[in-house]
């Protein structure tokens, strides 16, 4: 049946699973915005985008009937689905003005660049995983578009670049709100990669025990949590390394710029800090790239600490395909992982939500404080604990 | 055939990079440019197969350093719009020092001491992961331990230098 995809030279296909992965990141990233109006609507207790209708509707609604949706319609319009489109609409047919005091080229460059990193760390994550029979023997293989050795650092690289489509956006803006806002969010990434890349260490130390062959591969880490049996061995890292999961997700919502830490854009001090000047589809962009690297910072902290594609501590993937019958089918099995993995991550972002619409933003000399003068040393404990303890472990 | 066109173009890409760097007239900008050409060099190592280096790259020197130096080029506010134009020593010490390397690459070239043979032979040490981490403990520790022993004495300068002592007229 998919012969004649195996029969394209090998870079259309690398380029049209790129593609396909990008088609199903971005809309997801689209859906977060609405997701996030509801969740902000849920908590502070109002409803929320409740009255749009579906696309176009609007004309045939004085017919009568015939610009509903039955049955369903009214429901689905309660629930703002609806709501997407229009926005969508809304950030794609408004006008555009770019001010007159903008440094032009830059200003238009910076949301581009926003996009790029955000969607090009999505290459070395793993999405889930399959039974590939190679040389007879059934060997678990990832859905990932790159297998690479050094895929956790390469996350790291990438995403580290995104830091600077907020310091041209706020420098192009030539507004002081603009640039305080971009000089603020490079201050805070840098101070907060420096924790996060410290938390991850005994992670990998744990990996990579001595006989190993030596990898950052996500895969390898997911594998390591795949265990079955009721040992001690085989549970999710988030049991072993509480701290370090810990560091790593105060230091993930420092990173993506939400809040408590959202200081780049903090309305009650900067109008809307980096991108004040923008507007319409601009803007979006900025936020689809928000949403994208959350996603994806999500999918990383899951695959470390919350077991990746596994349903539940003990029980992997394989096992579960093997009780459901999908073990020998790797089409099924795969998307069985994938439904797990993005169920995770979909949990992971209401997560994200439930937070910034919970706690109060902190002070900038806050932030600083508590990136430089706890998280950091904590993450220096952590690591020489970790270090420590797993050497003698493993004398 | 498809890995000599992506030599090229990133070569390509790097060195005009590498040009606007030094010919940027705005501070920012040329920043912007080296950020570019430290991404172009990290596409020449993969193309290499040293996927670590070409990470590592750009995780330390895309990533920090160069927002480090837009970090500061902003709080300094040196927009650097009124750089006085090269001088004329300047043209010919780059021109002799461009001849030069020019000279060095061609020699090498003509002598032919780097055969294909020859570099199929060496080791690639830092090619996996383990065997970069390995040679970095027990080959290369020495070299690691003045490295980081190096940086802590920068650090512990930068601290004593930027830190403000109080009541220093007492001590005077």
């Amino acid at each position: 049946m998919f012969d004649f995809y195996f029969n394209l030279p090998l870079i259309v296909r690398l380029i049209v699973q790129a593609g396909a992965v990008i088609l199903v990141l971005f809309p997801i990233a689209a859906a977060c915005s609405m997701a996030e109006r509801k969740i902000s609507a849920w908590i502070q207790g109002r409803p929320g985008p409740n009255r749009t209708l579906a696309p176009l509707a609007g004309f045939l609604a004085p017919l009568g009937l015939v610009g509903r949706i039955p049955f369903i319609g009214p429901f689905l319009q309660q629930m703002g689905i609806f709501q997407l489109a229009a926005d969508g609409g809304k950030f794609t047919f408004k006008e555009d003005p770019v001010p007159g005091h903008v440094n032009k080229f830059y200003f238009v460059l910076a949301p581009i660049i926003a996009m790029i990193p955000a969607l090009t760390t999505v290459v070395v994550v793993p999405l889930g995983a399959y039974f590939a029979v190679v040389d007879g023997v059934s060997v678990l293989k990832p859905i990932v578009l790159a297998d690479v050795d050094i895929g956790l650092l390469a996350v790291f690289a990438i995403s580290s670049l995104g830091v600077y489509s907020v310091i041209l956006a706020g420098w192009a803006s030539n507004s002081k709100y603009a640039f305080l806002g971009g000089v603020r969010a490079s201050a805070q990434l840098i101070s907060y990669e420096l924790s996060m890349t410290l938390s991850v260490l005994p992670v990998f130390l744990w990996i990579n025990a001595p006989g190993g062959h030596g990898t950052l591969s996500l895969f390898d880490a997911v594998q390591l949590q795949s265990g079955t049996g009721f040992h001690w061995d085989s549970l999710w890292f988030i049991f072993y390394f509480p701290v370090s999961a810990f560091i790593f997700l105060v230091a993930l919502f420092a990173e993506t710029n939400r809040a408590p830490f959202d200081m780049p854009e903090s309305e009650s001090e900067l109008v809307a800090g980096f991108h004040t000047e923008y507007g319409a589809f601009k803007w979006s962009l900025f936020f689809l790239a928000e949403y994208s690297h959350m996603i994806i910072g999500s999918a990383v902290a899951i695959l470390l600490f919350f077991g990746g594609w596994n349903p539940l501590p003990w029980i992997p993937l394989t096992t579960l395909a093997q009780w459901i019958h999908v073990a020998d089918k790797p089409l099924l099995m795969g998307l069985v992982g994938i439904a797990i993995f993005m169920g995770k991550v979909f949990f992971s972002i209401f997560f994200f939500m439930w937070v910034r619409w919970t706690l109060p933003r902190f002070r900038y000399d806050q932030v600083m404080h508590l990136g430089w003068k706890k998280l950091l040393p904590l993450s220096i404990a952590n690591l020489i604990f970790y270090t420590l303890g797993i050497a003698l472990l493993q004398k | 055939m498809s890995s000599d066109f992506f030599f090229y173009l990133f070569a390509v890409f790097t060195l005009a990079a590498a040009g606007a760097v030094v010919g940027l007239k705005n501070t920012v900008a040329s920043a912007f440019a080296l950020l570019l050409c430290l991404v172009g060099v990290s596409a020449l190592f993969v193309l290499l197969d040293a996927f670590l280096l070409a990470a590592l790259l750009v995780f330390v020197y895309a990533g920090a350093v160069v927002a480090l130096f837009l970090f500061i080029i902003m709080l300094l506010d040196a927009q650097g719009g009124d750089r006085k134009p090269f001088k004329k020593t300047a043209y010919v010490s780059g021109g002799i020092a461009f001849a030069l390397l020019l000279v060095g690459v061609l020699s090498f070239w003509k002598s032919g001491a780097q055969t294909t043979g020859e570099l199929g032979a060496i080791v690639p040490v830092g090619a996996t992961l383990k065997n970069y981490g390995e040679q970095l403990f027990t080959t290369y520790l020495l070299p690691v331990q003045i490295v980081g022993f190096l940086l802590l004495i920068a650090m512990l300068g930068v601290i004593v230098l930027s830190k403000k002592f109080e009541g220093l007229e007492d001590i005077k």
